[in-house]
């Protein structure tokens, strides 16, 4: 397919050792900085207290780079069509649930059920900012950031409006870590925007091909130590994105497909 | 938008195993549910405990039929279900033809379900090894996660194109279309295999329970005496291309989507907005998207799920926004609430409507609840008619507040509606 380009308006990221984008920018960057204890879980400040406590992890991470990204592009969080992407969901919650179902069913609660679907995320963040725009949940395995992009992507062209792109996932818990590999928590944010915009910060080519490609080498230690996270083929462009190059990356899109992604920053 | 040509389409559950035995249990309004307790032998997918008094919408044939062995690594209940459809109604052969018309390359996959293969998940965790890990035949890592159905789909159909899962509840296989729509705008794709697939299992069952939403009798959409909703499983595909390509005119008498909406209600996680606010936005992107009003609309697919919060909210929504001469169905009294593969079971009906092959009533409804006015009441439809519909909608609602709202109709001469 022919290339097509947008414009990087909002960027976000966060783990327990990078706890936003400022410290995340800097060490993507291999640059020294000081080492904060890890922060155990985000606190999403669009969350009344009570909903923080009760929240899954996935939802926290998701709604925290979300507002962190928007809040960065200086859109109006309300009106913006939204893609919420995760290779497994909120892992903790498929060992709770599973775990439930196993022993005694009957004691399944609701909340721990609705807290289990995919679009927990989607919907938590629309009650949070009241935005009505379409939302989506996809997932797309060990191409989840991928898909996700591309569900992005193809929105803000046809709708010819900005998109938030978010993508998490979690640690496996329990019996689930026997056969699933994503560890740590990682939640990653773009807006994206079919125009360039004073808040534009890079501009993003992308195209869909045939082929095979492995994950672009990380260099940095920082997104070494989340290679093992399921959201970890998002961290090859945000180590773009934390630089200053005009960075070509081939990402896998699934068994036989493959995105190219060209990011090109822009002056200020 | 330009309208898409779906040049074919398939679906089981358990009203009908392919659309001529789905277009005859709708035409002679015969149930697919059954008494859970009843069920014989005790179904493995519902785990351990006393049974729940419930109906379901089972495929009862799933059990006899193994996956070939080219395809056993991925073998479980819901790639049962999907392989057993895809069998059916020539799709395969359809989807033969579009790969070699544009490479396997530029065909794309969109599959949205809910659960995926949760149930594989939950029985590996009824039989963990003594290391408190999952046994060895259930230690595969891509079948248990939710993009495991969608890998199945593109390894069952070679395609090479990109492939997504889409998971909002029960509005997933919906807006599988919208993804679709948008894959070929963009130029990714030249034709999209969409789907929704969900099977039954343990976490819809007991999910469903804990929220005291599950009806101990058959679901009685609308009714008055409507005690929740009767879950089912079911697989549904259809094939999307582009309309103004001459190879694909012409087909399947030239069903096309229309359009699609989306949009969130902003306000719950599992009840709906009082208002229908987020229903009633998807309906007005998916007629806006269509170039079309909603009273020229003469067919609708309600998501009709029997629970007292829905029918209510989607009742005003009807009465609001359609014709009083529209055939509005609920046809979940008749396959279940298939969950993630709803959005495309009920397009399938939605397409036979078009075709001419029966508009379906609302089984187990005796009346439409009295609360709902007299309009409504004359706009739901209890029994299945003869007659070709025009202009079909289909709603699904999902949890998390997420809808979106499908139009279909018979492209014949109307060239580009909308913009």
């Amino acid at each position: 397919m022919k290339t097509q380009r947008l414009y990087i308006d909002g960027i976000a990221l966060w783990s327990p050792a990078l706890p936003g984008w400022a410290i995340a920018r800097q060490a993507l960057r291999s640059e020294p900085a000081a080492a904060d204890p890890p922060v155990p879980r985000p606190n999403p400040a669009l969350l009344a207290a009570n909903e923080r406590r009760r929240a899954p992890d996935a939802v926290l991470v998701a709604l925290e780079v979300a507002a962190a990204a928007v809040a960065m592009a200086g859109q109006d969080a309300a009106t913006l069509p939204s893609i919420f992407t995760s290779a497994h969901g909120d892992l903790g919650i498929v060992d709770a649930l599973c775990c439930t179902l196993a022993t005694n069913p009957q004691w399944l609660s609701p909340t721990r059920f609705h807290h289990s679907v995919h679009n927990a995320a989607s919907g938590y963040w629309a009650m949070a900012t009241g935005c009505r725009a379409a939302s989506s949940a996809v997932s797309g395995f060990e191409a989840s950031f991928a898909v996700g992009l591309l569900e992005a992507a193809t929105q803000a062209r046809t709708d010819g409006t900005p998109v938030l792109l978010v993508g998490f996932d979690t640690a496996a818990r329990g019996a689930l870590a026997s056969v699933n590999r994503s560890r740590g928590l990682l939640g990653v944010a773009l807006v994206l925007a079919p125009q360039r915009s004073a808040a534009s910060v890079f501009s993003l080519d992308w195209a869909c091909a045939a082929g095979t490609a492995s994950l672009p080498p990380l260099t940095s230690a920082a997104a070494k130590a989340l290679a093992a996270n399921a959201m970890a083929d998002a961290l090859p462009l945000f180590e773009a994105l934390a630089g200053a190059e005009d960075t070509p990356l081939t990402l896998p899109l699934g068994p036989a497909g493959i995105l190219r992604l060209r990011t090109i920053p822009l002056p200020a | 938008m330009a309208p898409l040509a779906v040049s074919a389409f398939t679906a089981a559950c358990a009203a009908g195993i392919g659309v001529d035995e789905l277009a005859a249990a709708l035409s002679a309004q015969r149930s697919g549910l059954r008494r859970l307790p009843d069920l014989q032998p005790a179904p493995d997918w519902a785990g351990p405990g006393a049974p729940v008094l419930t109906w379901v919408g089972e495929v009862a044939t799933l059990a006899d039929m193994p996956l070939p062995a080219s395809l056993a690594t991925w073998d479980c209940r819901p790639t049962r279900l999907a392989w057993q459809t895809l069998q059916r109604d020539g799709f395969i052969d359809a989807v033969a033809t579009a790969r070699t018309r544009w490479g396997a390359a530029r065909v794309g996959l969109v599959l949205g379900t809910s659960a995926s293969t949760i149930g594989d998940s939950e029985a590996a965790y009824r039989n963990l090894d003594a290391d408190g890990g999952f046994p060895a035949s259930h230690r595969n890592p891509r079948l248990n996660t939710p993009h495991a159905l969608a890998a199945f789909v593109q390894a069952a159909l070679a395609l090479q194109g990109p492939a997504v899962t889409v998971s909002t509840a029960c509005s997933s296989s919906a807006k599988a279309f919208a993804s679709a729509q948008r894959w070929l705008h963009a130029g990714v794709v030249d034709a999209v295999v969409v789907a929704g697939v969900e099977a039954l299992s343990a976490s819809l069952l007991h999910g469903f329970r804990s929220l005291s939403l599950l009806s101990d009798t058959p679901c009685q959409p609308f009714d008055a005496q409507r005690r929740g909703i009767s879950i089912g499983e079911a697989a549904a595909f259809a094939l999307l291309q582009r309309e103004e390509d001459e190879a694909v005119k012409g087909v399947n008498g030239s069903l096309q989507l229309l359009g699609y909406g989306e949009a969130n209600d902003a306000h719950h996680m599992s009840a709906p907005h009082p208002q229908g606010l987020g229903a009633e936005a998807a309906l007005d992107a998916a007629l806006a998207r269509a170039g079309i009003d909603g009273a020229e609309v003469d067919f609708v697919n309600l998501h009709g799920t029997a629970s007292a919060a829905n029918d209510a909210v989607e009742a005003a929504l009807v009465a609001r926004r359609y014709a009083s001469t529209v055939h509005a169905c609920a046809t979940k009294g008749l396959t279940g609430h298939t969950m993630g593969a709803a959005g495309l079971l009920e397009a399938v009906i939605c397409l036979l409507a078009l075709q001419g092959r029966g508009r379906a009533g609302t089984a187990h409804t005796e009346a439409a609840d009295p609360a709902f006015g007299p309009l409504f009441a004359q706009q739901l439809r209890l029994s299945p008619a003869a007659g070709m519909a025009r202009l079909a909608a289909s709603h699904s609602f999902g949890f998390g507040g997420n809808n979106c709202v499908l139009l279909f109709g018979t492209g014949v001469g109307t060239g580009t509606r909308g913009t």
